[in-house]
């Protein structure tokens, strides 16, 4: 598939909406498509962290290995999420696990060439950072709703 | 608007509330770790009732006590019951213990109901978080009873572990037979799970209901209900058509000893269901 | 004695002489006669069997988390207020066994317990006190459902008002539209007239019922001057109330002062002892006790008073909703004067002062109220009308 077809499909993604044309086509040049199997790895925690993804379709799963409880999965992000802030602050590593545990269709964006860029550009990093932050409040809320543990037993 | 009592016409009002009708346990089914769910039907010659999704019982063990329960059976099954419960204290403990045969006091039915014909031609989005499943199934059944009346159905579930899901098969069965949409998450899995993981409210915004014509049906815990409800309004989803299932300490049932207030409403009749602007000022303020 | 048929609305004069005849008539009708008596220090409502034992000669003196009698230089019957008891514990009796549950063989069968019984008269019922009657038939026989035992009590009950001429130092049933004249209610309504050396009571007729048993107790003509003199004493007795509350809004005022800071100043005095609600005559909030015998042959279900300042009243899946007195002090008054109206269409306060008399670190409602209007949010862009959620980034 070439970059161009790939330009329609980032423009009508709501994660991206707003931003202006030239910067549309600055990011499609810096995505490309990516397929996972079932079963396989994403990226694992050490990594370099360089990318980010917009999941298309199927499931990638955030996971930690803990001694004594094994892989626990923690967080999935499913059609039309964005997966991985890493890229953004030093030391740009990940953080933790990630495995499809379904076969996967997603775009993968250059994490280390846009963070040129928007060094560059201030108001391209304005607009970037804007958008993540919003993923990292709403991801930090449902974290919150999850550690109050509400379906457990109040003990 | 469609009010949460409107078509009801189950249980005769003038049988006198305070007296327990005699069930008969027909089956005791452990549903997860910490769940289990009664099946009952009237004893001997008792009369049972039929009831609408969303009520409950009050369930009294012979010398131990009573405790109010929704109902999570198949409202077309009455006089036939189940409550699902979970054991939080010393009558849901005695209630564990029970065995085909035995013989339960039942109170009831009481309260609203889900607005399920009042939602006619709308789509229907069922959020359900632990075992607030259980008073939503009733509803889910009266839904697909009458499938051709709705638009699209959909439910989200989320719960704590994958173990903790419950009616499994049901939910398959569903899934499979009925034009009904079923999204499952937990809040923690080990990596056999290959569903989601994350809180329920994360699957709302891309669940697939048109919001300018949805009913919405809330039941899990408070916290998750109220995010719940900010999620879907977020989203478009009219407050008036939003309905949620409250939960208050009950002695009675019926109105008349005044522990399940909450503000200017009585839980148990004029809830347990509400329309959210019923309730939307008492919703986030603290010990109200 | 009159000789014509009497007829609800008018008056008629009994000499206090004869006023032993009313109980007796009350008495050979089958009613049991309840009303005031001295007892440990305060006026409670007792049996009566006579009229020697009303409080011939008392009065009472009542500030905030203060109750004294003192003797009367005259001998007045019913020369006092209200005392810690209410009426509700005729109707709304503090303990009650619902039903019994035999165990058998296939299980256990339930005996419900009898309705009703003894025909009750209370003499000496206070204008604020048909109030919170007629408050308490609300709440038991108008809602969804009817408490069956109220009702056959509340029907056969007979009711012997009195006027208060003699307003007490926390009434205020004048701002509550309660008293201090019985106007409806009532089977037969006395004031008590002591003067120039005659002591006799104004009777005015109310039901039907009460004609029947006026009939039989000697009775003759109220005279213009007897009526205005009676209708002077009453009225005298709204501008001397006690105290006052401002109903202004009041509703509205609650509703959108949940986070007043008032509530914590009143919770560090407030002990959630409970004794307001025990003595409140209008609280109906009760709990229900499930026992069971040593050998489990018998159970039984009691129903019990209750109060909303029980630390466990609210607890729910292991912790109350209302863990703090502040919460608990809020939800009584909120419910008494505001939620009340939205759900029986009438303030659930009469105005009778109790709850100040008997709180025992002398907590004034009418104060709190007050304080409350201080301290009011009451801009329009104010609490109730935000969202709960508008502060949600943290």
């Amino acid at each position: 598939m070439t970059i161009e077809t790939l330009e329609p499909i980032i423009q009508a993604t709501p994660f991206f909406q707003g931003l202006e044309e030239r910067y549309i086509q600055l990011i499609t040049g810096c995505a490309k498509n990516v397929r996972f199997a079932e079963g396989q790895v994403v990226f694992r925690e050490g990594d370099a962290a360089d990318q980010f993804y917009l999941i298309r379709s199927g499931l990638v799963s955030v996971q930690f290995m803990i001694p004594h409880r094994g892989l626990t999965t923690i967080l999935t992000a499913s059609e039309g999420e964005i997966l991985g802030w890493s890229w953004l602050f030093p030391p740009y590593r990940w953080h933790f696990d990630a495995r499809a545990p379904q076969p996967t269709h997603a775009l993968a964006f250059d994490g280390k060439c846009l963070r040129g860029k928007c060094e560059e550009d201030h108001d391209l990093g304005y607009e970037i950072f804007k958008r993540f932050m919003q993923v990292v409040t709403e991801r930090l809320e449902s974290t919150r709703l999850q550690l109050l543990d509400l379906y457990g037993n109040n003990k | 608007m469609a009010t949460t009592s409107d078509q009801f016409a189950a249980a005769p009002v003038n049988r006198e509330p305070m007296l327990p009708t005699p069930y008969r346990i027909q089956r005791v089914k452990q549903e997860t770790d910490d769940t289990f769910t009664l099946e009952l039907v009237p004893a001997d010659s008792a009369e049972g009732s039929s009831f609408a999704p969303g009520q409950f019982n009050m369930l009294y063990v012979y010398g131990v006590g009573e405790v109010p329960i929704s109902i999570s059976s198949d409202p077309s099954d009455a006089p036939l019951i189940q409550h699902t419960t979970r054991v939080v204290g010393t009558v849901t403990k005695a209630m564990r213990l029970v065995k085909r045969g035995d013989m339960l006091g039942i109170r009831g039915p009481f309260g609203t109901h889900w607005p399920v014909e009042g939602v006619v031609g709308h789509d229907v989005v069922i959020v359900a978080g632990g075992i607030g499943l259980a008073p939503l199934r009733p509803a889910l059944y009266r839904l697909m009873a009458q499938r051709e009346k709705y638009r699209k159905i959909v439910l989200l579930y989320g719960t704590r572990t994958p173990e903790d899901i419950l009616y499994r098969h049901e939910l398959e069965h569903w899934r499979g037979k009925f034009d009904l949409e079923i999204q499952v998450t937990v809040d923690r899995a080990a990596c056999t799970w290959r569903g989601n993981v994350g809180v329920v409210t994360t699957m709302i915004p891309r669940a697939p209901f048109d919001p300018s014509n949805t009913a919405a049906f809330i039941c899990g815990p408070e916290v998750m209900m109220r995010f719940t409800a900010m999620e879907l309004q977020k989203r478009g989803v009219a407050t008036e058509r939003t309905y949620l299932s409250m939960e208050r300490n009950m002695k009675c049932g019926v109105g008349l000893c005044g522990h399940c207030q909450y503000g200017p409403v009585f839980t148990c009749k004029d809830g347990p269901v509400f329309s959210y602007d019923q309730i939307v000022a008492l919703l986030g303020r603290a010990e109200v | 004695m009159s000789a014509e048929p009497m007829s609800v609305g008018q008056y008629f004069i009994i000499e206090s002489q004869h006023l032993e005849q009313l109980l007796a008539a009350l008495r050979h009708r089958g009613y049991e006669v309840i009303g005031p008596t001295v007892c440990e220090g305060a006026i409670v409502y007792q049996p009566l069997t006579s009229i020697r034992d009303l409080p011939e000669g008392w009065a009472d003196q009542q500030q905030a988390g203060r109750y004294r009698l003192r003797r009367r230089s005259d001998g007045a019957l019913f020369g006092y207020v209200v005392g810690p008891h209410s009426w509700k514990k005729v109707l709304y009796r503090p303990l009650r066994r619902l039903w019994r549950a035999e165990r058998n063989t296939k299980g256990f069968r339930i005996v419900p317990e009898d309705i009703g019984g003894t025909r009750y008269a209370l003499l000496g019922v206070r204008a604020c006190e048909l109030h919170a009657i007629a408050i308490q038939d609300q709440v038991f026989l108008h809602g969804k459902y009817v408490d069956q035992d109220y009702k056959v009590q509340r029907e056969g009950l007979f009711l012997v008002a009195i006027n208060c001429t003699e307003p007490g130092g926390n009434c205020f049933c004048a701002s509550m539209n309660t008293g201090p004249k019985a106007t409806t209610g009532f089977d037969l309504a006395l004031t008590e007239l002591l003067r120039e050396g005659r002591h006799c009571f104004l009777v005015e007729v109310g039901t039907e019922r009460g004609a029947e048993i006026l009939a039989l107790v000697p009775h003759g003509d109220a005279s213009d001057a007897d009526k205005e003199a009676a209708a002077q004493a009453v009225a005298d007795a709204a501008v001397h109330m006690g105290r006052s509350l401002d109903t202004q809004g009041i509703k509205d005022l609650l509703y959108r002062n949940y986070e007043s800071p008032q509530w914590d100043t009143v919770a560090a005095r407030c002990l959630s002892c409970a004794n307001c609600t025990m003595v409140c005559p209008t609280c109906f909030c009760a709990k229900v006790e499930d026992t069971t015998d040593l050998a489990g042959g018998n159970a039984e279900r009691w129903r019990r008073w209750d109060s909303c300042f029980t630390e466990d009243f609210s607890y729910i899946h292991g912790g109350s909703v209302r863990a703090t007195t502040k919460s608990r002090y809020r939800q009584w008054l909120t419910h008494k004067l505001a939620s009340w109206i939205d759900q029986f269409g009438r303030s659930g306060c009469v105005g009778c002062g109790r709850c100040i008399t008997w709180c025992p670190v002398g907590i004034d409602i009418t104060a709190e109220v007050r304080a409350l209007r201080e301290n009011d949010a009451s801009s329009p862009a104010s609490d109730s009308s935000r969202s709960p959620h508008d502060n949600r980034n943290a």
